[in-house]
């Protein structure tokens, strides 16, 4: 259906894409998931031949989209980012323009229109200036565009921003509805939403395919997990202890406070309720617990987690900065910043100088998005 | 083709952009014909017409600077640029359309030999091959502006641009004298010119070869010429730079003389930067 091979997309000296091969296979929903300026919509953009490639190819039903574009592009409905609407027409207007753009043959033109507007329920709207329509009407239109004469793949750039959530919710069955015999390819930055809807989920990050699964495998993969800090009456090896002896459980950090307590937060899979493990663990040793607190990783932070891996490894100041929302990290970077020491700065200045070119490069490709 | 012509030039008179272009253009012949035609008795219109050229110096930027700058900035470009159209059909959809819109006050101005027929007047015909002619110049203006409005997001840089270069263009019989009229002066003006080129040319390609190799090439070519045949370079550069004045040109045919070269001119004018716009959207894809 959709073979892409090794594409490869620069501007100046940041990477977009980097070197990102896959294959889509015919009636299925694919999700493309990633932070903001991870390469999505550039993907999507060469994908659909809006922009071309520095490097790879797109193929399309056999056809190359740089050497048969046309016919290439006449299996794809596209949803930009922004959908491409001229404010000065109205709806029907605009769709009918659309129709003869792709193709359709004037006897069918009207028919199709007609078939889109009411899937996307915009028929009241078909007399009304496209510059007057709400941000969720204009959604719909661009959505209604994309759909004009039922091409093999339908491709969607963040098809539900702007919507409210019925109106989601709608679209969401909508693209269900459509999945049984077309090709669909949405993007997203929200992992929900994307579970929901997809057969299949490509995870991408600064560029790369981070993961690429089926979303029940990647579901198992990212199972959540609880978090539970515990503060107890005792000093640090005796709290550590006690959890090394309780099952299927994880120390995550462990300090002493400042009143010669010990803080420890212990992570387990959150299919089980372990509190009470942990409170008769502690009764046992003779420790009194004096607070516990449970918070769960939501598939959101398992989801940052994996797209912020590569940060880790780069730059001590990303992995501050990421930390609001993952306390491991946060630990971690103290850690490693502790050990790093004064003979390491020449190498941090370094690692600092990559993270700026990184930054700079993401600025950089978010206008191109 | 079709479908894109039709949206643009429908766009053009659901805005005001359309009818005042046109109003505004007729106005200013209707009074050039009524001043030099009707009160002083001139018998030919073409006469009006050389002097309401002036007048497409200000209409043709208005008409052309949203035909792609408009499009670019509000991403409706992504819409052409994917459907399965070749660049080709949506630049010559655009192009047409403005001619189709430029071409309605050129039509109306037909009447106006035959009104000068009524009082006795004997260019009939070549007052009609006039305003040919002046449609053609006007289509060579319009494929300039749309070629820079292809290179910008911003109308008004698309404006102002096409302004500066048809300008320059008006001017360039007049600014021929500041050029040296010396064989060495305009040796020395066509190196600077070369320069230029090679610079462009690897701003294009980013390819330092090619730019360096087509300008050692240049320059070669002009030293062996200018020492080959020295008196050939006198005054040279002024008289290329005047010849490129599309005015001046249109102002000879408008003196009752049928210049098939002029129409020529205009028509490669046109093409070329027609071709250029195709150039300057393919281009975009791959920055």
């Amino acid at each position: 259906m959709i073979e892409v091979t090794n594409l490869t997309k620069k501007y100046g000296d940041s990477t977009a894409v980097d070197n990102l091969s896959f294959t889509v296979d015919k009636g299925q929903i694919y999700g493309f998931l990633g932070p903001n300026g991870a390469g999505k919509s550039t993907t999507m953009n060469i994908i659909t031949g809006y922009t071309a490639a520095t490097e790879g190819k797109v193929v399309i039903n056999g056809h190359d989209i740089l050497e048969e574009p046309l016919e290439a592009r006449k299996c794809i409905g596209y949803l930009p980012e922004i959908p491409p609407l001229y404010q000065d027409m109205t709806v029907g207007e605009y769709l009918d323009f659309a129709a003869e753009l792709k193709g359709i043959e004037k006897e069918k033109r009207g028919g199709s229109v007609d078939d889109v507007e009411e899937l996307l329920k915009i028929k009241s709207m078909d007399g009304r200036l496209i510059r007057n329509l709400s941000k969720g009407y204009r959604q719909r239109v661009g959505f209604a565009m994309a759909l004009l004469g039922f091409p093999e793949i339908i491709i969607l750039d963040e098809p539900t921003v702007g919507l409210d959530p019925q109106q989601m919710a709608e679209i969401r069955d909508l693209i269900k509805e459509l999945g049984k015999n077309h090709t669909v390819i949405l993007s997203s930055h929200i992992l929900s939403e994307v579970s929901l809807v997809c057969d299949h989920i490509m995870i991408i990050s600064k560029g790369r395919l981070a993961a690429s699964d089926s979303t029940e495998n990647l579901m198992k993969m990212m199972q959540p997990e609880t978090v539970l800090t515990v503060t107890a009456l005792a000093d640090k090896r005796t709290v550590e202890k006690v959890i090394e002896g309780i099952e299927d459980t994880e120390l995550q950090s462990i300090e002493e406070t400042e009143d010669g307590n010990t803080k420890a937060e212990i992570r387990y899979g959150s299919d089980m309720d372990r509190r009470k493990d942990i409170a008769s663990a502690f009764a046992a040793a003779g420790c009194a617990v004096i607070e516990m607190n449970t918070e769960k990783t939501s598939l959101e932070e398992v989801f940052l987690e994996l797209t912020a891996d590569e940060e880790k490894e780069k730059t001590a100041a990303d992995i501050v900065a990421d930390a609001d929302s993952d306390a491991e990290d946060l630990s971690e970077a103290v850690d490693s910043v502790m050990e790093s020491g004064s003979g390491d700065a020449a190498e941090d200045e370094k690692d600092a100088g990559t993270g700026a070119d990184q930054d700079t490069g993401d600025s950089a490709e978010g206008k191109e998005d | 083709m079709q479908a894109i012509f039709k949206r643009e030039f429908r766009s053009y008179f659901h805005t005001m952009t359309g009818p005042v272009l046109t109003a505004v253009l007729l106005a200013f012949t209707g009074i050039f014909f009524v001043a030099y035609n009707l009160i002083q008795g001139y018998p030919y219109f073409s006469a009006s017409l050389s002097s309401a050229a002036v007048v497409l110096l200000l209409v043709v930027p208005v008409l052309t600077m949203k035909s792609f700058a408009e499009e670019r900035k509000l991403r409706t470009d992504q819409l052409l640029l994917t459907a399965p159209v070749s660049v080709n059909q949506i630049v010559f959809g655009k192009y047409l359309s403005m001619l189709a819109v430029f071409a309605i006050p050129c039509v109306i101005m037909l009447i106006c030999p035959f009104i000068i027929k009524i009082y006795g007047g004997t260019a009939l015909l070549s007052d009609i091959i006039a305003v040919c002619e002046f449609f053609l110049l006007g289509a060579a203006y319009i494929s300039i502006g749309m070629f820079i409005s292809s290179l910008t997001e911003s109308q008004v840089i698309a404006a102002v641009g096409t302004l500066a270069v048809l300008l320059l263009l008006q001017l360039a019989d007049g600014m021929s004298n500041i050029f040296p009229s010396s064989a060495f002066g305009s040796y020395v003006c066509f190196f600077v010119l070369i320069a230029l080129a090679v610079l462009l040319i690897y701003h294009l390609t980013r390819n330092v070869y090619i730019a360096c190799g087509a300008g050692v090439a240049g320059i070669a070519a002009l030293t062996i010429a200018f020492f080959a045949k020295k008196s050939a370079f006198a005054g040279l550069f002024g008289s290329m730079v005047s010849s490129l004045s599309l005015v001046s040109r249109f102002q000879k045919i408008t003196s009752q003389s049928f210049d098939l070269t002029t129409i020529i001119y205009f028509v490669s004018i046109a093409a070329l930067f027609v071709f250029l716009t195709v150039q300057s959207i393919q281009k975009r894809r791959w920055s």
